[in-house]
């Protein structure tokens, strides 16, 4: 590494399934390239070795749900020099939002023997509703060349190159056939913000949105077409309450449809 | 038997696949149809074995399905599910590497000192020749010329092929870009199933095509097999019952401020498909990326779309944040601003943003509402 000090690189969870955090160690080759590049200061999933903050680089995985969590996310925040969302749920609530439809003290009593001891928030939110945050990297879970990408250009000071477009756009230029044109198969693509690779629809299956809303999501258009397709107002709900079920674009859409 | 450019000579089936083999031998990898996935594609293609034999198809807005054909014919499905642009034009290129160099950077490789392998495309239809034309009209401007894509032009062999019938979307007779097969091909092929009988009509259309031919068993082509072939692209613009309004460009014009485009907008995804798949859409944006260290950079190329936020973003923000604005630019500059730039017309007719678009945007119905809602000279 020429003349330039090691920036520190802390990685934490709330929450969360672990799965981002994950793609981090799942960088294998590169993953010596980067811990080359960075001081792995504080990643508890890969080392109990802790070296304090503050930190260069946070990289935050998991939702906020808890009143614990309102305060150690500000604690991150506090230390971080960059702060960087990974994940569904860092970035819109996860999966784990699907109980912000709901009243949440009804899960409560079902899920737990000692409901009491449950001290939770009403919803499971992003980490951008509560601080500044960087910048937010989608999926679920997130692909891990975009995770490598913005790594890489925040140690080099530059934009990530990370595309908010359409998921679309990255299905024909890996030349993907068309799932909902040459096949009928409800696809979230044309909503859904670009990262995976297309992933669904090379094996000829429909998207369902791990990255969340794309940058100008008609996701009017996109039930209309859905209903043509013969989906009914619960499935179309059901379509947009996924691991982004909370992020604004579809929490509005999934709202109008149901039954 | 020697052919010469304009004979007009019939070769059987076997023959074509013999010529696949030649092409290979030759060292020139050949493209051509495949079903893949529910559609035609274009790709690496090792004998007519491996074509969609006996396939047809069948396409309208948003829709698009392969259905068996009446006939045992190679060429009996319309169009690929996207053109030959990826061939020509991929969706990712490396335009340089380079490291650091002291203060700067030394660049180690550039894109014109690739030397890219030579191609044959097989079955190119008249509105992919036309759409194959417009692109070397947009990477040959004085100025502004392409060394990737024309590289990658010089070397293509291209064997085209007249259409015999026309699918829902096809309105390539009203926009100019067939169906008869017009401009620069190295072989032209008419396919020819009846009695029992599948040949090829061939005419070569340049030396490299007539030297191609001459390497093949064929016979001088009967007064009934021309005929035969000289209806087929007759036949084929008599089925399309789409068409472009020829006074496309001046409605365009007169409506950049129509309410109309708050209609469209309220239908598109802005996905970007119909740019994708749209055979003379060239629009690409550039990346760098770096290595961890900082050391090493790449410059890339990458297929972008009028419909992104980032494609209109300049200092201080995106131009076109609405739908609206950015429909309005891709089918106003593909239709009306098209002509002024390149003295042609962006769009050859051959239908794929209809089809492939998810909510089937039919952009001949789109400017026929742009007419009605005032973007008409008034002469009518």
């Amino acid at each position: 590494m020429p003349d330039r000090k090691r920036p520190k690189l802390a990685v934490w969870k709330f929450s969360s399934c672990d799965g981002c955090q994950l793609s981090l160690l799942d960088c294998e080759l590169e993953l010596l390239a980067v811990s080359e590049a960075v001081e792995i200061a504080y990643f508890l999933e890969a080392t109990r070795k802790v070296v304090k903050g503050p930190y260069d680089i946070s990289l935050v995985e998991g939702s906020i749900t808890t009143p614990h969590d309102v305060e150690a996310i500000r604690h991150v925040r506090r230390q971080s020099r960059k702060l960087i969302t990974i994940g569904a749920c860092a970035t819109a609530g996860g999966i784990q939002a699907l109980r912000n439809f709901k009243d949440v003290k009804d899960f409560i009593d079902l899920v737990y023997a000692h409901p009491e001891y449950i001290d939770t928030l009403d919803r499971s939110s992003a980490v951008s509703e509560h601080v500044r945050v960087d910048f937010e990297l989608r999926g679920c879970p997130i692909n891990k060349h975009q995770l490598l990408e913005v790594l890489n250009a925040s140690l080099n000071g530059r934009r990530p190159n990370v595309h908010p477009h359409a998921e679309c756009v990255e299905c024909k230029m890996r030349g993907n056939v068309c799932v909902t044109v040459a096949k009928s198969e409800p696809c979230l693509g044309p909503v859904v913000h670009a990262g995976c690779g297309g992933l669904c629809p090379s094996v000829g299956r429909g998207c369902f949105g791990c990255f969340g809303p794309m940058e100008t999501p008609n996701t009017v258009a996109m039930a209309a077409k859905l209903a043509e397709m013969g989906l009914d107002g619960r499935d179309i709900q059901r379509r947009f309450r996924g691991f982004n079920a909370y992020a604004d674009a579809f929490r509005r859409e999934s709202e109008v449809h149901g039954g | 038997m020697r052919a010469s450019i304009g004979d007009k000579v019939i070769f059987t089936h076997a023959e074509l696949d013999r010529l696949i083999a030649l092409l290979w031998g030759d060292g020139i990898p050949v493209v051509g149809p495949k079903v893949a996935d529910g559609a035609v594609v274009y790709e690496p293609l090792g004998g007519i074995g491996e074509m969609p034999w006996g396939w047809s198809d069948e396409s309208g807005p948003g829709h698009y399905r392969l259905v068996a054909g009446e006939d045992g014919a190679l060429f009996g499905y319309s169009l690929g599910a996207q053109g030959w642009k990826r061939h020509l034009y991929p969706p990712r290129q490396n335009l340089f590497r380079a490291e650091r160099a002291g203060r700067g950077f030394r660049i180690l490789r550039s894109v014109g000192d690739d030397a890219s392998p030579p191609m044959a495309f097989l079955g190119v239809r008249a509105c992919e020749l036309t759409a194959i034309g417009v692109l070397d009209r947009v990477f040959s401007q004085e100025g502004f010329e392409e060394p990737g894509y024309r590289s990658r032009r010089g070397k293509v062999i291209i064997i085209a092929v007249e259409c015999a019938r026309a699918v829902g979307t096809c309105f390539c007779a009203s926009a100019g870009g067939g169906p008869a097969v017009d401009g620069r091909f190295d072989i032209k092929l008419n396919e020819i199933v009846e009695d029992g009988g599948h040949v090829f009509l061939a005419v070569a259309g340049s030396d490299t095509g007539a030297a191609l031919l001459s390497r093949l068993s064929v016979v001088p082509a009967s007064d009934a097999q021309i005929i035969i072939a000289a209806a087929q692209p007759v036949e084929a613009a008599r089925q399309q019952s789409r068409r472009m309004d020829a006074e496309a460009p001046g409605i365009l014009e007169r409506s950049l401020e129509s309410p109309h485009w708050d209609d469209v907008a309220g239908r598109c995804l802005t996905c970007g498909n119909c740019t994708m798949v749209c055979p003379t859409c060239f629009c690409t944006t550039v990346e760098d990326v770096t290595d961890l260290s900082g050391n090493h950079a790449e410059r890339w190329r990458l297929w972008d779309s009028c419909f992104t936020i980032d494609y209109s973003h300049i200092a201080g923000g995106a131009l076109r944040q609405k739908a609206s604005s950015r429909y309005r630019q891709w089918l106003t500059h593909k239709l009306s601003t098209w002509h002024r730039q390149f003295g042609m017309s962006g769009c050859v007719g051959c239908g794929r943003c209809i089809a492939w678009c998810p909510v089937g945007i039919d952009i001949t119905r789109e400017i026929e509402s742009l007419r009605k809602a005032g973007g008409s000279d008034g002469t009518d």
